[in-house]
């Protein structure tokens, strides 16, 4: 297989030391077992997130995501952009759609990027793509057996695919209601996906567990007990904001509502380096805060 | 009530539908909305909303400016972009929410302790600060932000998350001191300030 090469656009949350981290670590793993090499976009800044339009408003936010397809552009031409975070993704690609529908905004946009210089390098044609989209599209499922190694038999997951990763844009093929992609993942490499799982495109309140946390942990609650009740032995996402709050919260929800939840909560990155004969360091594991343990025996096997 | 806001009532005398249209980021689709009802009962925090989507639209359109403007309800929105996909008329129902909050908060009129209008604020200037989040400071902010007492009622609820991301090293100890952004913040600022300008001369809002 050749190696294929993308523009990275990794986002605030997998840095060094943020919430995200072992996202990307196991990110970096997968892909290199999968000959993918990410470059990254030098000098991105954060993409204004869902919450960015409160006080950011309209033109700044697309000029924050304007600044990063221009960047990659620029040095990293003809290659697609790639997102591992679902807000992310969504910020940038919603730029580049309304940037492409207005000229005015286009104009305005270049006005003001031309006080950086950046306004030559935006073209504004690059395709923008979520990482889970270049697994299924570009390597498909059978390249996603190939460098398998371990097979994840015995261990039930729950594909929470939650809402940004498969709303407004999702991914090509899949409904939105309920889409297969993330069980077909789990099934590729062995594992049981609950293809049926009842919160499989529930949102879990994204930003707003910060601000509104007694009605997001109401939603994430409802989110893990359908896990429990079908059975699954943990939890996956592909979004790093639906990691974190699906996992961190479940203390205070226990306290809460009472409940015993302590199910963890990974990413399809971690399952597959995993399948791929990583160790547990290389897939993150040690960086979910509810240890996966099925994942971890598997990995030291 | 600010100065803009009274500009923008004189402006507009009783015609809010045009106001929206020409101020409300997407606000030219309100109009498209067939009061079918769909979008209303796509909301997560659903029960929270005084006025749903759909009776939002219905509000604009019979010129309930106050009402609109300064409810808490667009500001219940989780970006969780159902409404969107389901909609028959195909109105990008998020971005019209965002937008509604979004100038009720330029205008000075949207509700002042709503903890999203405030969250939203503190993250935007922690991300236009230097580019790029900071978690560390960004949580910080947070739970103080009702003062230092209640601060430490919040920090102490969430210490067992804390903790938990600090022993996965999912959280940076030291990120007050060493976080590193873009490498040239300020031009970053002259970008936003620029952006800001050209936003508020379109939209005719002097800051
Ligand atoms: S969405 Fe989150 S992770 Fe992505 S750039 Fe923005 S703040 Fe950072
Ligand atoms: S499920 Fe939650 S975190 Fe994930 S994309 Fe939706 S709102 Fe964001
Ligand atoms: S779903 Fe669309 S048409 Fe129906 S009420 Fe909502 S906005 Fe109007
Ligand atoms: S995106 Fe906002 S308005 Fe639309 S359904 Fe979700 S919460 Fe409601």
């Amino acid at each position: 297989m050749a190696k294929k090469e993308y523009s990275f656009y990794p986002g605030c949350s997998s840095e060094r030391k943020a919430s995200a981290s072992n996202y990307m670590v196991s990110v970096d793993a997968m892909c290199e077992k999968l000959d993918i090499k990410l470059n990254e976009i030098p000098d991105w800044n954060c993409c204004g997130a869902s919450i960015g339009y409160a006080e950011g408003g309209e033109l700044p936010r697309h000029v924050m995501n304007a600044r990063n397809i221009a960047l990659s552009e620029q040095n990293n031409p003809d290659q697609d952009i790639v997102a591992t975070c679902a807000a992310c993704w969504l910020g940038a690609k919603e730029t580049a759609d309304r940037l492409d529908a207005s000229e005015q905004l286009l104009a305005d946009t270049k006005e003001v990027l031309k006080e950086a210089g950046l306004d030559i390098h935006l073209k504004n044609e690059t395709p923008i793509r979520h990482m889970v989209e270049v697994l299924i599209e570009d390597i498909g499922y059978e390249g996603l057996k190939e460098p398998m190694v371990k097979s994840l038999e015995g261990i039930k997951f729950a594909g929470y695919v939650g809402c940004q990763t498969n709303r407004p844009f999702g991914i090509d093929g899949e409904s939105f209601e309920n889409p297969m992609y993330l069980d077909k993942m789990v099934e590729t490499v062995g594992g049981e996906a609950i293809t049926d799982y009842d919160k499989k495109v529930t949102c879990c309140g994204g930003a707003l567990a910060f601000s509104e946390p007694e009605k997001s942990q109401k939603q994430i609650k409802d989110i893990i007990e359908a896990a429990y009740d079908q059975g699954a032995d943990m939890i996956v996402t592909p979004c790093p904001v639906c990691q974190m709050n699906v996992e961190v919260y479940q203390d205070q929800i226990n306290k809460h509502y009472g409940t015993k939840f302590h199910i963890p909560v990974t990413y399809y990155s971690q399952l597959l380096t995993v399948a791929y004969c990583g160790n547990a360091k290389e897939a993150g594991l040690d960086g979910n805060i509810i240890r996966a343990k099925q994942l971890e025996e598997i990995a030291a096997k | 009530m600010s100065d803009v806001n009274t500009a923008m009532v004189q402006k507009y005398r009783n015609d809010f539908l045009k106001e929206v249209e020409e101020n409300v980021e997407e606000g030219h689709w309100v109009k498209m909305c067939m009061q079918c009802g769909v979008c209303s009962g796509s909301c997560p925090f659903g029960p929270d909303w005084d006025h749903p989507p759909q009776e939002i639209f219905m509000m604009i359109r019979a010129g309930k400016r106050d009402e609109v403007l300064t409810t808490e309800s667009m500001w219940m929105c989780t970006s969780c972009y159902n409404c969107i996909v389901r909609c028959p008329r195909e109105l990008p129902i998020t971005h019209i929410m965002h937008g509604l909050a979004n100038y009720a908060h330029r205008l000075g009129i949207a509700p002042k302790m709503n903890p999203t209008r405030r969250f939203a604020k503190i993250f935007w200037n922690n991300i236009a600060k230097t580019g790029r989040v900071n978690e560390l400071a960004l949580s910080l902010k947070l739970y103080f932000m009702d003062g230092f007492m209640s601060g430490v009622k919040n920090a102490l609820a969430m210490a067992s998350v804390g903790i938990g991301m600090l022993k996965t090293k999912r959280l940076n100890p030291f990120a007050l001191i060493s976080h590193k952004g873009v490498k040239n913040p300020k031009e970053l600022h002259v970008l936003l300030k620029k952006a800001r300008e050209i936003e508020d001369r379109r939209k005719g809002i002097a800051s």
